[in-house]
């Protein structure tokens, strides 16, 4: 059985464009409208990232952590996510879900138990944003065997000698980090290195799936339009966040941003 | 789960970093991978490089000034009426504090790297003031980050950081203090890891930063195991050191010398910070037995909820105020080698009554944890223990606390 998530970068090549992938905090800004999110901006989108709220998130900017520390503050809880995704699944079950976050929830939870909820409740693939190879082979595996995506991150200060071990050891999709920098920097490097990067990258093994995320704005993706597949994460939070002090409906407002990066890669 | 002999606990880790197979290591993002990997290379041979080692003693003896004093608390000891109690005046170190000891080895690790930035973290303000006051010394440009609440308790080391030079920034998130201060400052260094040198305050985070920080604090231990043998003509049949614990630094540094003893002949004791009697929030995840868990880079036991999120803190002292511990710690803890034990914040408050009311010694509220404990267990030891406290900061950063809490007379 093959996993949703390659049939989205199918569909998105067949259609001469990278894929698009959003990044929304699970239970921001609470439980009930962050599904509502993923459910309106879901046509638009090709694989959703979903956020397990950390509240000691090392490698978060401002934006992805002021949306995580209200959804923690708005109760959810880990099995609340996977209900989440669940309702999700039920409204459109052949969208892929990935979920994002850091090790000490799974840890917490139990790697094989959270591993059998991901499964139940339709969850894709998923990125461990602190646990990097090679500590992570033993994770990857037990996702594999689950036909769960395990997605490996690679940086700039990734080696070559690294990034070689990396990719061999990745599944089918890869998440190349543009720049130095947490969620949501002002991207300070130019389009042409980070897609120079990108290359060598895909040279190594042109099968595999790189998506490009962070400092990736409606300002900075179409510049990047040549990738695999491109993620906005950060810009979605401040829109939430935005919506939320201008008492308007984040909803709404969240669907207009990602309809306009949409049009800006089609 | 085994400590080896004869191997410095720093390096008993295995490839991963991890101690007893499961403190420690690396979690951390893929952007760090390469500088913790580029720091390990250089720290590993400059550590056994003798001209670096040699550099390193030479600035320790006349820059930071070693060694510290090695004193008996004569009048306390009468009053207590047990033990011996002793104190290594680890304070009377450049700045006032172990932390010193780091942040000059920092300094030195980021010339020798050609950095030219170096950043860290600070609670009570003594990791980010002698932070400051090494980059100054070094030329190196510094910046501190510093939980809100933070800087408002502890304004005179603020006001030093600020003095020598260095950017302090307030960091808004979380609780506001330590463990948001560190986490600032790993995001920080995740941005700017090109040009940018960091310095983990205490034995946290990945592992290359504990072995760093545990290396340096053992100047602590080299001195006392010296002074032991010039006073009692070897190390003492009974001998008891108690030091607070916070992240870990210092008393891993008091300990560290004396690794190889029989834990019968050379207690160690830990002293965590119980917090307020009447709060449940604590800053003592060995003594309350939190569960293992991962933060700042590194697994180990830290006060958390069932879902994983840490918890907050609660403590007088700010430099004992965070929820983790270090790997070193926990490692020491579960094979037996050391005993963790907590003071409440009253506690800590009436031993530092009692402490300055005999002796001429000043002890800051992180040590002030240590003596409540020392005291209170001396009175039932025998006259032939000796029972040292590591002073390993100065009360003259909580005086706005002391005024609060104590009235002037103590301040």
């Amino acid at each position: 059985m093959s996993n949703p998530i390659s049939y989205a970068f199918k569909k998105a090549k067949s259609e001469k464009r990278p894929a698009l992938l959003t990044y929304t905090v699970a239970g921001d800004s609470s439980k009930k409208q962050s599904l509502e999110i993923l459910k309106s901006i879901s046509e638009e989108v090709d694989i959703l990232e979903i956020g397990v709220p950390h509240n000691t998130p090392v490698a978060d900017g401002s934006q992805i952590q002021t949306s995580s520390y209200r959804a923690i503050k708005n109760g959810i809880k880990v099995n609340d996510i996977f209900k989440i995704v669940k309702n999700f699944k039920k409204f459109d079950e052949n969208k892929p879900v990935i979920l994002m976050g850091y090790y000490n929830m799974i840890f917490q939870y139990g790697e094989n138990k959270f591993l059998r909820k991901c499964k139940i409740s339709g969850v894709n693939g998923l990125i461990v944003v602190d646990l990097p190879w090679p500590e992570n082979k033993k994770f990857a595996n037990k996702c594999k065997r689950k036909s769960i995506f395990f997605i490996q991150l690679l940086s700039p200060t990734t080696t070559k000698k690294r990034l070689k071990k990396i990719i061999n050891d990745s599944h089918e999709m890869i998440y190349f980090i543009s720049m130095l920098s947490t969620t949501g920097g002002k991207l300070k490097v130019s389009s042409k290195e980070i897609l120079s990067n990108y290359d060598k990258i895909k040279k190594i093994n042109s099968k595999k799936n790189v998506v490009i995320g962070f400092g990736i704005t409606e300002k900075t993706i179409k510049s990047l339009k040549k990738a695999d597949g491109l993620v906005v994460g950060s810009a979605i939070c401040k829109e939430i966040t935005s919506s939320i002090k201008k008492r308007q409906n984040p909803v709404t407002n969240v669907y207009n941003v990602v309809n306009r990066l949409k049009n800006k890669i089609k | 789960m085994k400590l080896k002999k004869g191997i410095p606990v720093i390096d008993q880790g295995d490839k991963l970093g991890f101690w007893g197979g499961k403190f420690g290591g690396n979690f951390v993002p893929e952007t760090l991978k390469k500088p913790i990997e580029d720091l390990e290379i250089l720290f590993n041979k400059l550590k056994k490089d003798k001209k670096f080692v040699n550099e390193r003693d030479k600035y320790f003896k006349n820059w930071v000034g070693s060694p510290t004093r090695f004193i008996k608390l004569e009048n306390l000891t009468k009053h207590v009426g047990g033990a011996q109690i002793w104190s290594k005046v680890v304070s009377d170190a450049n700045g006032g504090a172990h932390k010193i000891y780091n942040a000059t080895v920092h300094c030195l690790l980021a010339k020798r790297s050609g950095k030219k930035i170096i950043c860290g973290d600070t609670g009570a303000g003594y990791a980010g003031k002698m932070l400051s006051m090494a980059a100054k010394k070094f030329g190196l440009k510094c910046k501190i980050f510093m939980g809100a609440k933070d800087i408002q308790r502890q304004q005179p080391n603020v006001k030093a950081m600020k003095k020598n030079g260095a950017e302090v920034v307030p960091v808004y998130s979380g609780s506001q203090t330590l463990v948001d201060a560190v986490s600032e400052c790993m995001r920080y260094w995740v941005a700017n890891c090109d040009k940018v040198a960091m310095c983990v305050g205490s034995t946290v985070g990945p592992a290359v930063f504990v072995r760093i920080c545990g290396w340096s604090t053992s100047q602590i231990s080299r001195e006392l195991k010296i002074q032991l043998i010039n006073e009692f003509g070897s190390v003492p049949k009974k001998l008891k050191l108690y030091n607070c614990v916070g992240g870990g630094s210092s008393s891993f540094g008091f300990w560290n010398e004396f690794m190889d003893y029989d834990k019968k002949q050379c207690e160690f004791i830990g002293v965590e910070a119980g917090g307020p009697a009447k709060s449940k929030k604590h800053a003592a995840p060995l003594t309350y037995g939190s569960k293992i868990g991962i933060l700042h880079g590194a697994a180990q036991y830290v006060n958390q909820n069932t879902d994983g999120q840490i918890e907050e803190t609660e403590s007088i002292s700010a430099g004992l105020d965070y929820p983790g511990i270090s790997p070193l710690h926990c490692f020491l803890k579960d094979t037996k080698r050391a005993r963790y034990t907590a003071a409440s914040d009253e506690e800590a408050l009436r031993a530092y009554k009692l402490v300055t009311k005999f002796e001429k010694l000043r002890p800051s509220l992180e040590p002030s944890h240590a003596f409540s404990v020392a005291i209170a267990e001396s009175k039932k030891l025998s006259k032939d223990t000796i029972v040292v406290v590591n002073s390993c900061g100065d009360a003259y950063k909580d005086r706005g606390i002391l005024r609060q809490r104590l009235g002037k007379k103590y301040v």
